[in-house]
């Protein structure tokens, strides 16, 4: 049965309900909750959870900042790790990074919020002092390349600016950030923070950015290499994998170019979503897809995914915000087959194979007039040629994140053995540049990056 | 049930929980609302001679805290009551007539001139007060015009004006000493020749809270100068507890009676005082911070800590730990503890590593076969306590006593008898020595 209301329209909701549905996901701490939560840090000793931070922010040092009332203080110990500290308070998974290694989650399963505090932190310096606490060593003439002004980049430029090198970022989209600005969650980065925080870091100086330059089409590799003293990788991963053997529907379409378009949507009710959606994957993007189609007014939002829950990249937090947003996550789900009259998709068809199964996986058919296909993202690596060493269809690099290639850096999702997140791209690109500074100023390498 | 009614000086009241003199005793409102809550007793805040003094019309306290911004410890610059003398000696009457079983003192200062004292006295008699007591402790405003603590700090005045009150009263006299001082068995001994029936101590202690860093003055302040004013409250509890200590176990004023005062917040600070020897205690911070119904813990709490050990009432455990207060040079240098870490509390902080690692022993490893854990090396462990002290888990580092076998620090036994520094080798002024093991 058809309803007047199926298939893929945009103003399902009353203006305010997107208005709701998009503010912060957690809204910042005040200042007297901050300063409450900041009084249970214990200041441990070689704390476990700066130990747990791909960045090793000084945890306990910028909690105690805060509860002295040097929020600004707090935000330049945050910040002189990790340059995008404002953006990962929004967004690192920390229920598995510095949180769940918080002796107070140890001790009473409540850990000291360190991401609050850290966006409190870094908020506060934002908003309260113009520029940024970093300033530019003299200029060294050495002049970089960094391809790509996503995290990786961007933070990989801005520890570069600081030494005093000349950066030139290059890419391909028309707005710096990357993810950060094309990528995450809406409610997760709102009022256009992903570039304020660009242009923070653009504040240091010494940095350059060229937009709507891809490479491989604007620019190439061994141009770079030859304009460039040292050239930095951090394009991320332009693919996506695609959903093979199934028939082709229209409303059958990438999560990525779908959460990118609610990103840069100024009213988003603008956006066009269906009425059943349905999600194939079982990383954050998946849940990104889901939960923001359920605030665009979809009725029903299923994920659908291959293997069991424990399998899920997304996090715990993430698939729990994605049952607790009203999104069904149906595991041991393989997607079998579309199906649909006059070309508009109906169903989605999947083999139901949960393990322990006997006999043949049972067919189960989902109602669906919107697919978003979220089963991961691939290096477009046709412009690297065979520069790089590659593995498993992304860049090798070693501890200072140098590739196979002398005078060439990568890091951020586009390397191999990395763990998709933010702050470790930012962790990448703050490596890489000291690597690459002490590589121009001839200094020796080290065996391992330093730090 | 325990019985917590008390009868100090002959004044009787159902329990021991006075409300020192101070703002929270100053009117009938208050002091009706009080004895409504459950509180045994009230100093009434003190009085003086008119014309009434003026107070500040800025702040008049400060505060320290501790997290979250629990009050730790708070200071005042108020004066003695600043309303006229009748006014206050009817409500006294007043009240006292609308709870005859609650103690009502009255707190008195007026000038060191016997005819002041002789002539305030009988007016407070005349309101059915059950004592008086002799403010000889506030550090700020009055001291300046030769009262409060310009008293208290004179042990000769002390004495003199407790005789003439023992001479012109016959109610109970209770001189309230000023903390101001270096030695607080002098001003106890004073009273006590005086012919004063007990003490009650300690007076708030000179303080400045802080400093105001914009206008660069102390903080509170007032049109932007400060002055000292009177710290009390939970940070200085450990300084009234040694006070009274000393006095409970002086030769000359044991078994003079104390009503202890200083920082008391729950029934257990309480009863800290009570074993130390005191009669009665009495709060005012606790009560400004949260207001009169803490006074309901403080007797459930009492009544249920003493039904547990048995004690039926107040007098059977108190004075107890007066005997076991004793100099330093009697402590038993042969008893030997060491720190014991529950691996199964620990959290991994690692605070007493650190703490022992900085400024400490080095007695504390804190990776123990390549993992983050942290164990006590014996051999470096002095038993210190700071360890136990830091740590945010009650109950996680002990310090556990010593029997058997040998101290691998000192290569001394466990087990030697008890000696002391009077005996000790190492004492240039011991008589009896000891042969060092």
């Amino acid at each position: 049965m058809a309803y007047a209301s199926d298939g893929i329209a945009s103003h399902r909701l009353p203006p305010d309900d997107y208005v709701r549905n998009f503010a912060d996901l957690t809204p910042p701490l005040s200042r007297h909750e901050a300063t409450v939560a900041a009084d249970r840090c214990y200041f441990c000793y070689d704390a476990p959870c700066a130990q747990a931070c791909p960045t090793h922010i000084d945890i306990p040092l910028f909690i105690r900042q805060i509860t002295t009332a040097n929020p600004h203080g707090a935000a330049e110990t945050i910040l002189g790790a990790n340059i995008m500290g404002g953006m990962c308070a929004r967004v690192c998974p920390v229920e598995q990074l510095c949180e769940e290694a918080c002796v107070r989650e140890h001790a009473e399963g409540k850990p000291v919020q360190i991401g609050l505090l850290q966006r409190y932190a870094t908020d506060t310096l934002m908003a309260e002092r113009e520029g940024q606490p970093f300033v530019r060593q003299p200029d060294t003439g050495k002049r970089i390349a960094v391809v790509g002004a996503g995290p990786a980049g961007l933070s990989c430029a801005h520890r570069l600016a600081m030494l005093g090198h000349g950066v030139t970022v290059f890419d391909a989209k028309p707005k710096a950030g990357g993810l950060n600005e094309y990528g995450i969650a809406t409610y997760k980065t709102t009022n256009d923070f992903a570039q304020r925080e660009v242009d923070f870091i653009l504040s240091i100086g010494g940095i350059s950015v060229e937009t709507g330059k891809a490479l491989g089409r604007d620019v190439t590799l061994t141009q770079l290499q030859a304009d460039y003293d040292a050239v930095f990788l951090g394009m991320g991963l332009a693919g996506f994998n695609s959903l093979s053997g199934m028939p082709e529907f229209a409303q059958v379409t990438d999560a990525v170019p779908f959460i990118e378009e609610l990103r840069q949507a100024s009213d988003k009710a603008t956006v066009p979503v269906g009425r059943k959606v349905v999600v194939i994957g079982g990383g954050m993007t998946a849940i990104d897809a889901a939960v923001q189609a359920k605030k665009l007014g979809a009725e029903e939002v299923t994920i659908a995914y291959r293997r069991g829950p424990e399998h899920m990249k997304a996090s715990q937090f993430e698939q729990d915000l994605a049952k607790t947003s009203g999104v069904t996550i149906r595991h041991w789900a393989v997607p079998k087959s579309f199906d649909g009259t006059d070309g508009r998709l109906t169903t989605v068809l999947f083999d139901h194979a949960p393990p322990g199964l006997n006999g043949p996986p049972e067919t189960v058919a989902i109602q669906a007039d919107m697919v978003l296909a979220a089963i991961g993202q691939s290096l477009f690596d046709e412009p690297l040629g065979r520069t790089v060493a590659l593995s498993g269809g992304r860049i090798v690099v070693d501890a200072e994140r140098r590739t196979s290639h002398t005078g060439v850096w990568a890091g951020g999702d586009c390397v191999f053995g990395g763990q998709d997140l933010t702050v470790a791209a930012v962790e990448d690109g703050k490596q890489a540049a000291l690597s690459i500074d002490r590589f121009l100023r001839g200094a020796q390498a080290l065996p391992q990056a330093a730090e | 049930m325990a019985d917590l009614s008390t009868n100090f000086l002959g004044i009787k009241s159902p329990n021991p929980f006075w409300l020192a003199s101070a703002p929270p005793t100053d009117r009938y409102v208050n002091v009706t609302r009080a004895f409504k809550a459950g509180w045994g007793g009230v100093v009434w805040k003190t009085l003086g001679e008119d014309p009434p003094v003026v107070n500040v019309s800025g702040p008049r306290y400060g505060a320290i805290h501790g997290a979250d911004r629990r009050l730790i410890g708070l200071n005042n610059i108020e004066l003695i009551t600043d309303r006229p003398l009748a006014i206050n000696l009817q409500e006294i009457k007043q009240v006292k007539r609308e709870f005859p079983d609650r103690a009502m003192v009255v707190s008195i200062m007026v000038p060191c001139e016997e005819k002041s004292w002789a002539h305030i006295l009988p007016m407070i008699e005349e309101t059915g007060a059950d004592g008086i007591e002799l403010n000889f402790g506030c550090p700020h405003g009055m001291s300046e015009r030769g009262m409060g603590s310009a008293v208290g700090q004179v042990p000769e005045y002390i004495e003199m004006v407790a005789r003439w009150c023992k001479h012109y009263t016959r109610m109970p006299v209770i001189v309230k000493l000023t903390p101001n001082i270096t030695d607080i068995r002098r001003p106890a001994r004073a009273a006590k020749a005086g012919g004063a029936d007990a003490v009650s101590l300690i007076n708030t202690i000179n303080s400045v809270m802080g400093v105001d860093l914009d206008r660069m003055c102390p903080s509170p302040h007032v049109d932007g100068k400060g002055t000292h004013g009177g710290y009390c409250g939970p940070a200085v509890k450990p300084i009234a507890l040694s006070m009274v200590s000393e006095i409970a176990r002086d030769a000359e004023t044991q078994g003079l009676p104390i009503s202890a005062i200083g920082g008391i917040t729950t029934w257990r600070d309480a009863a800290e005082f009570i074993a130390m020897g005191a009669g009665t205690v009495q709060v005012c911070t606790a009560a400004m911070t949260y207001g009169f119904k803490i006074v309901e813990e403080m007797i459930t709490g009492l009544k249920s800590w003493m039904d547990a050990k048995g004690y039926a009432s107040l007098d059977e455990f108190r004075g107890r730990a007066v005997g076991n207060t004793t100099d330093w040079q009697y402590l038993n240098l042969n008893y030997v503890v060491k720190a014991r870490i529950d691996q199964d509390l620990c959290i991994k902080c690692g605070r007493c590593h650190i703490v022992c690692e900085d400024t400490s022993h080095q007695a504390i490893w804190p990776i123990v076969d390549g993992v983050r854990k942290f164990v006590v090396n014996d051999a470096e462990c002095v038993g210190c306590n700071l360890c136990a002290d830091v740590c945010p888990v009650e109950g996680c580092i002990t310090m556990e006593h010593q029997t058997e076998g040998t101290d691998p620090r000192t290569g001394l036994r466990y087990d030697r008898p008890y000696a002391n520094w009077t005996t000790h080798p190492n004492n240039p002024a011991s008589t009896v020595k000891i042969a060092a093991e």
